[in-house]
């Protein structure tokens, strides 16, 4: 099915398939971000932070952006859309191909209930109105990864309206002030994935895989209530969470099944809205953020110097980290919308109106799945203060990591540690080591168990702090072995010998009489030289506060 | 043996008068000695010998499947047929060969039937006359037949007797052609705008548009996904009713066709019409339309006024905006459905290889004929943003009043309409090609199109010949899924006017055992 095909003029628009992200983590601190004065209300729609321009020629130009985002997320589903094709990232090239997916004629869509499944459970997280019916459109235009000439959709009447996303954005100095916010959400709406466009530069022909076409999607369409890069990065990452949470799409921008675009302009505060643009395509985590700034920047640029900002699209090049402008949109589009004549109206029921008698394979409950809704990601952290009185922006990121959360909850299951030792352990040294080894959670060499006995040896006093910190550096060297065999090779247990103890104390004492005459005479930073050598002579197996207690004890008698 | 109706010859196959084989090998010389009509683009000889040589061989065993086990068919060039090329008589699709069934084609084989080949058509079903194909025009057998050719001797004197051949109508010309001329003994065409009814019509057999949803439509290849209908032409109602016994139903690969589940049937034979009530819509009566199919259509009524029925004049006032209506959502859905023609995943593809565009314009300029050209256009025009509202919405709305006729007149108490099916007999090619195609298809639609804006079913009978020996056709049209009634009736009208068989011998002269049975005009509609 591999269709050889020379490229012409649409180079540009897969283009940014090359720039994808490694991982889900994504960066902070834009260029121009939103450094807002935390005064804003715990809950703001369409807040406009004022900037200004970087080089503000014409005086104190405060200038607000504006940004509004499409997220197309993949479905998470066994087949496509409307072809019973099997959905798999990475399959050998066209197949996963239907009769339907390339179109040949006389073939016909079949619409697929988990995939209307998927939009319902979304409608209802994120709050929509789910339309009792919602009917499908042709979209048409022609690209070579588009095979029958255009794309199934829900242009007239959607599948979920007027719903809102709430996300939190960390402020302050130390961004340790959460502030909720919140995106109103246009609509949600099914519709077709295309194919792949593989451009082979050096034969000059382009290579089209069909695996991805007809796949299901849910177009997710924010208002432009953000705005800037991180608010709008913010606010994809919490979708994705809820996404995820709720197991319609597995969301993970690196393979390509949450994608977003973003409408920009700019204005001053109490004016109309400027031209916007549209940057397409922006399919990464860690450039969502730079892309949206970097084109507010430059509208705030092309007007301060006098010039005007063109109603088109752009794609983010991240080598040179700007937007350019995509060549293949440069004519107008007229996709000419059709409704689609072989698919009825998708009729919806909930309890209440479910038609007598209906076979529950034929019809969708909605109330039906409401009840089988998830715990969602806000609920998850609000939990997390709850029950372990974490700190709530300690909750968001050990929800943001992937896999973390479910690390934390193991460990917190075997171990006898205290809630805040155990989040203060994976927030500082496990995420710490993963980070500057660039793992992911699921690639550590320390298992939840293995922290989880460690915190364990630590909690009963068997050895020290700093003692478990060398401990768990073993642990990330040494695969496979317990904490509790190094700390037996390594000798690090804590002297639980009182009498041997007390004899090191004695003889440290003798040996550094300056130090106890200085104690004596009353300095207090004394005692803690006495301390440090008594640890240093017990190779640190000494628990500090019992060494003070013998000290202390020796000294007064 | 191949005059006969496929219950006579299916009666046969199963008392062992003839064998599968001997049908489909005497099916496949008259192809051969009819090949001039045009009426096959591929004939698959191979495939139905090897279908008949299985169905011999359940017959030996006693496990025939039916009716239609053994029964040779014919299939419209625009149904997929796997592993045997699908043209729609396009440049596009020449070469293309399916990798699966129709689901009716797959039903009918399923039933045992044998494939003879695909039959012609206008392209991709655009037309009235089955003669804008790119493997040429369909010819009428009537041109050659003895009733025609008697009636018009004077007049063909002095001139080329070949230039005076007739056009089937269509764009199911292959297929009322096939069925005329006993190459098979059903053959499915499909129905738009009247192409199954039109080319019965004019080639004298019954042509049956089934209520929309109630056959699959899945591996038919689109003219209007709205308005389409698999369509079975046969030489007889009954006939009619047997294949769509086997056809109609719920398919899982179409979500547009019924759920309920449709049981097989036989049709009664009435013998009391007192009960029926039969409307006349008086919008039918056009001035175009020809005094002998005026005539014909009104002694039809008074035959079932005169049997006791109750016939009234009604009125479908928005009749006459059905075929403006028509050509929008027609060309808008055109546009739409030849968008994935592009060459890259099938069909033809050209030799322009500087750009994308390039090939896409060059290959769809090369693979389409004018007549489909000019409804992409006129399609894609009415779509864009800014006359979206101005055309395809308003065409919608009409055809909701179109529809809502048909609705009121049903609701007081009409059972079936009876109208004339064409304005007049066939024409000779000649003329009919001194029109285009537009002018030509809006003109043939008129009686048939409003239909297809309904959904309902309606069915053409064949009536009588006219002066000049040629068919004329009449059409019932029924209530939605009220499919087997409207089959009752025209059966029973069928058996009142007793239309007379094409008398070929002139032209087949080896071929007499095929019209062993003459019937005899009982109750003459004739002039």
């Amino acid at each position: 099915m591999a269709a050889p095909m020379l490229r012409g003029c649409c180079l540009a628009r897969r283009g940014a398939l090359a720039c994808v992200d490694g991982g889900s983590r994504h960066g902070r601190g834009a260029a121009i971000g939103c450094r807002s004065s935390g005064k804003r209300g715990q809950s703001s729609v369409a807040q406009q932070p004022l900037i200004t321009a970087q080089k503000s020629g014409k005086g104190e130009h405060k200038w607000a952006a504006v940004v509004g985002l499409e997220i197309h997320a993949q479905i998470s589903s066994n087949s496509k859309l409307f072809s019973g094709s099997q959905v798999q990232f990475a399959a050998p090239p066209n197949s996963l191909v239907s009769f339907f997916d390339a179109s040949l004629p006389g073939t016909l869509p079949v619409l697929n209930r988990r995939c209307v499944e998927a939009a319902v459970m979304t409608g209802l997280a994120l709050k929509c109105h789910i339309n009792k019916k919602s009917l499908f459109d042709r979209k048409h235009y022609f690209y070579a990864d588009l095979p029958a000439g255009y794309q199934i959709t829900q242009q007239r009447l959607p599948i979920a309206v007027n719903g809102s996303l709430e996300y939190s954005v960390c402020v302050g100095k130390k961004r340790s002030q959460v502030i909720t916010r919140t995106a109103r959400i246009k609509q949600i709406q099914l519709e077709q994935d295309s194919g792949k466009s593989l451009h082979d530069e050096l034969r000059s022909q382009t290579l089209i895989d069909l695996n991805r076409a007809g796949v299901g999607l849910l177009e997710v369409v924010l208002e432009p209530d953000m705005s800037c890069g991180e608010e709008a990065a913010t606010a994809v990452r919490e979708l994705q969470l809820i996404l995820q949470a709720l197991g319609t799409s597995q969301a993970n921008m690196a393979e390509g099944q949450l994608r977003v675009d973003a409408n920009i302009s700019v204005h001053h505060p109490g004016e109309p809205l400027g031209v916007r643009t549209e940057v397409k395509n922006l399919n990464s985590a860690r450039f969502l953020a730079r892309a949206i700034d970097s084109e507010i920047e430059r509208q705030i640029n092309e007007l301060e110097n006098g010039r005007e900002i063109l109603n088109e699209t752009r794609s983010f090049d991240c080598k040179l980290g700007c937007t350019i402008p995509m060549r293949d949109k440069e004519g107008k589009q007229d996709y000419r919308f059709m409704p689609e004549p072989n698919l009825p109206p998708l009729l919806l029921y909930d309890t209440a109106s479910l038609p007598p008698g209906a076979d529950p394979q034929q019809v969708i409950n909605i109330d039906r799945i409401r009840e089988q809704l998830p715990e969602l990601p806000s609920e998850t952290r609000e939990q997390l203060v709850q029950q372990y009185g974490m700190l709530p922006e300690h909750s968001f990121t050990i929800l943001n990591e992937v896999g973390l959360l479910e690390f934390f909850q193991n460990v917190i299951k075997e171990t006898r540690a205290e809630p805040k030792k155990v989040t203060s352990w994976i927030l500082n040294n496990f995420l710490g080591f993963l980070k500057q080894q660039n793992l992911a959670v699921n690639e550590s060499p320390v298992t939840p168990s293995a922290l989880a006995e460690l915190l364990n040896l630590l909690d009963r006093k068997a050895i020290s702090s700093s003692a478990a910190k060398q401990v768990f550096e073993e642990l990330w060297r040494s695969k496979g072995k317990t904490p509790s065999q190094i700390v037996s090779e390594k000798q690090l247990e804590l002297m639980q010998d009182g009498e041997a103890l007390d004899q090191v104390c004695l003889a440290v004492m003798e040996e550094h009489p300056q130090v106890v005459l200085a104690m004596k005479r009353g300095n207090p930073r004394a005692i803690n030289k006495l301390i440090g050598l008594v640890r240093k002579a017990t190779l640190s197996r000494a628990d500090p506060t019992v060494i003070k207690e013998i000290l202390e004890k020796k000294l007064s008698s | 043996m191949l005059g006969r109706t496929l219950r006579e010859v299916s009666a046969a196959l199963k008392q062992g008068q003839i064998t599968p084989t001997e049908l489909c090998q005497k099916c496949l010389s008259l192809i051969k000695k009819t090949k001039f009509l045009n009426a096959y683009i591929t004939v698959s000889e191979e495939i139905a010998l090897k279908q008949a040589e299985e169905s011999e061989k359940r017959y030996k065993k006693g496990h025939s499947l039916g009716d239609l086990d053994g029964i040779p068919i014919a299939v419209k060039d625009n149904f997929s047929t796997s592993g045997i090329e699908t043209t729609c008589a396009s440049n596009m699709l020449k070469g293309y060969v399916p990798p699966y069934n129709a689901t009716v084609v797959q039903k009918l084989l399923d039933q045992g039937a044998v494939l003879m080949g695909k039959t012609n058509l206008d392209e991709f079903a655009m037309g009235s006359g089955s003669t804008d194909g790119v493997f040429g025009p369909v010819k009428n057998p009537w041109s050659y037949s003895k009733q025609y050719r008697e009636k018009t001797k004077h007049k063909a004197r002095g001139e080329n007797e070949d230039s005076n051949w007739l056009i089937t109508g269509g764009s199911s010309g292959g297929s009322a052609a096939a069925v005329a001329t006993f190459t098979c003994f059903a053959a499915l065409g499909s129905d738009t705008g009247g192409s199954t009814r039109n080319p019965a019509a004019h080639c004298g057999v019954v042509g049956f548009k089934p209520s929309y949803g109630l056959v699959s439509r899945h591996g038919l290849i689109p003219l209007v996904n709205s308005m389409d209908v698999p369509g079975i032409l046969t030489r007889c109602v009954d006939d009619a009713a047997i294949v769509l016994g086997m056809l109609a139903g719920h398919d899982p690969k179409d979500s547009t066709t019924v759920q309920d589940p449709v049981k097989p049937f036989t049709l009664p034979s009435l013998t009391d019409v007192s009960k029926l009530c039969i409307g006349i819509p008086k919008e039918y009566l056009t001035p175009e339309l020809s005094s002998e199919v005026q005539s014909l259509w009104s002694k039809a009524a008074n035959l079932f006024e005169s049997e006791g029925a109750k016939v009234i004049e009604v009125s479908l006032p928005h009749t006459s905006y059905s075929i403006v209506c028509y050509h929008v959502l027609c060309t808008s859905e055109v546009a739409s459905n030849m968008a994935r023609f592009d060459g890259l995943e099938y069909g033809h593809r050209c030799d322009i290889d500087v750009s994308t565009e390039a090939m896409y314009a060059a290959t769809r300029r090369e693979g389409f004929n004018d007549v489909v050209r000019g409804r992409i256009l006129s399609g894609n025009f009415f779509l864009l943003k800014e006359n979206y509202e101005n055309y395809f919405i308003k065409a919608q709305k009409v055809r909701r009043l179109i529809a809502n006729d048909f609705v009121n007149v049903f609701n007081s108490g009409v059972d079936v309409l009876l109208t004339p099916t064409t304005l007049s007999e066939a024409v000779p090619y000649q003329e009919f090609i001194k029109e285009d195609n537009r002018t030509r298809s809006a003109q043939d639609d008129i009686f048939t199109q409003a239909v297809n804006m309904a959904g309902l079913p309606a069915v053409s009978v064949p009536v009588a010949l006219s002066n000049q020996g040629l068919p004329v056709g009449l059409q019932f049209i029924g209530r939605a899924f009220h499919d087997q009634q409207l089959l009752t009736v025209a059966k029973w009208f069928e058996k009142q006017v007793q239309f007379p068989v094409t008398q070929l011998q002139e032209l087949m002269d080896d071929c007499s055992s095929v019209f062993e049975i003459e019937k005899l005009a009982s109750v003459s509609l004739k002039q």
